[in-house]
């Protein structure tokens, strides 16, 4: 693997990751974390959306005027939305109830329109759909933590199996509300952010 | 009346930006300093409370099943159901109404147009103004009903993007570690906004 493919593959995971350093797809990053399983299917079709939306991109980015690209690339976008979105209707009924608007909202969410206006426009398709690839896995990183923590500390579940002993059902462990509502999810995202910027120095902001 | 418990609901309670995540890429990114927030927050605003009805338009009497009665009659229109094409009309609608809304403003009030400079057509991909198009069509709201949910999302927008704005701009007289500076801190005052947002939520309307 030679040094530029191995930039665009590692980055993202982690000096450039599109959640805690490009404040990228924080959206759906906070709201589809209650669960584990929701989190994972959220980035399986994050990961479709953004590889091929990456690639059609740049396959059509010599024929885009100016003008109107982003107009385009919100059609391409919203297109391969409507199919994730169709597939998970008909085969993950349950999980695309739980995640309701927010698979619609892949299409505002600020990773494609990112990647595409960053890295799409002005690169090959095959190295544009690896740049999304790896972005995808950067962002899954970050939500497949965050809905670990949340789903284990506010409801002692991992995958929906019960792993810390709930109260509720005889056993010790006191589920942690907190976890489970939205500000778990800031501060969550705010100790990763924390324990990433200090193991790195050079990625600390300045003021 | 109960448009106005609509509009509070909207505004207080489900939060776009606290309680439902919505908008949180700009949230977080405009939110330096006071001024920039305020021109951000008008813009969502006005843009939110002309998008969201002509969007329950399109849902009302284009995508939905038995929709298009008004054209072909009930017995064809009710074998249609184009709901699953309401991601790209929705989007497309914004993003023409965002370019239409430039346009009106830069002719008929400059002023207007300088303070919300770069951030009118970047808020074409602010999912807040998608996300209440969605909730519109998920919550099955009327045209008078959306034109109020819409104002109410953005003025709760306005409200949070301008507190969390203040907080920051007194943040920077304060010793964070180094490692949570900028954006970490921020992640963390605005869980304890949301946090905060919440004494909301027991109110009964």
């Amino acid at each position: 693997m030679d040094k530029q493919t191995k930039k665009i593959l590692l980055d993202p995971l982690h000096v450039a990751n599109p959640i805690t350093l490009q404040v990228l797809g924080i959206c759906s990053a906070l709201a589809v974390t209650t669960k584990l399983e929701s989190a994972l299917v959220m980035s399986a079709a994050l990961m479709f959306v953004l590889t091929s939306s990456n690639f059609i991109i740049s396959a059509l980015r010599n024929r885009i005027p100016g003008s109107i690209r982003i107009i385009t690339q919100l059609a391409v976008i919203a297109s391969l939305v409507i199919i994730a979105d169709q597939v998970m209707r008909a085969f993950l009924f349950d999980v695309s109830k739980q995640l309701a608007v927010y698979v619609g909202l892949i299409i505002t969410n600020c990773i494609v329109m990112g990647r595409a206006e960053a890295f799409a426009m002005a690169n090959p398709p095959l190295k544009s759909a690896l740049d999304g690839f790896a972005n995808s896995l950067g962002y899954s990183l970050i939500l497949v933590y965050v809905a670990f923590f949340r789903e284990l500390l506010g409801s002692g579940k991992v995958m929906g199996h019960e792993v810390l002993a709930s109260v509720r059902n005889e056993g010790w462990y006191t589920p942690n509300g907190l976890m489970v509502l939205s500000p778990g999810a800031f501060f969550l995202i705010g100790l990763f952010i924390w324990v990433q910027r200090s193991l790195a120095p050079e990625i600390q902001e300045k003021d | 009346m109960e448009l106005i418990n609509l509009a509070i609901k909207a505004i207080f309670i489900e939060n776009m930006a606290l309680a439902f995540f919505l908008g949180m890429c700009s949230f977080l990114a405009v939110s330096k300093k006071v001024e920039t927030a305020n021109g951000l927050g008008l813009a969502v605003v006005f843009v939110l409370t002309i998008v969201t009805p002509i969007n329950a338009l399109i849902q009302n009497y284009l995508l939905e099943e038995g929709a298009l009665t008004w054209a072909l009659g009930a017995e064809k229109a009710a074998e249609i159901d184009l709901s699953f094409l309401g991601f790209i009309a929705f989007i497309a609608t914004i993003a023409a109404v965002v370019q239409i809304v430039e346009m009106t403003i830069d002719r008929f009030s400059p002023a207007l147009y300088a303070a919300l400079g770069v951030f009118l057509p970047l808020i074409a991909v602010n999912c807040a103004i998608l996300g209440s198009s969605l909730f519109m069509v998920q919550r099955e709201y009327d045209v008078l009903q959306s034109l109020v949910f819409g104002f109410g999302s953005g003025v709760g927008f306005w409200l949070a993007i301008i507190a969390l704005a203040a907080i920051r701009e007194k943040l920077k007289y304060s010793n964070v570690p180094p490692g949570l500076r900028g954006l970490g801190i921020t992640f963390i005052t605005t869980g304890l906004m949301s946090l905060g947002f919440m004494i909301f939520g027991g109110i009964q309307l």
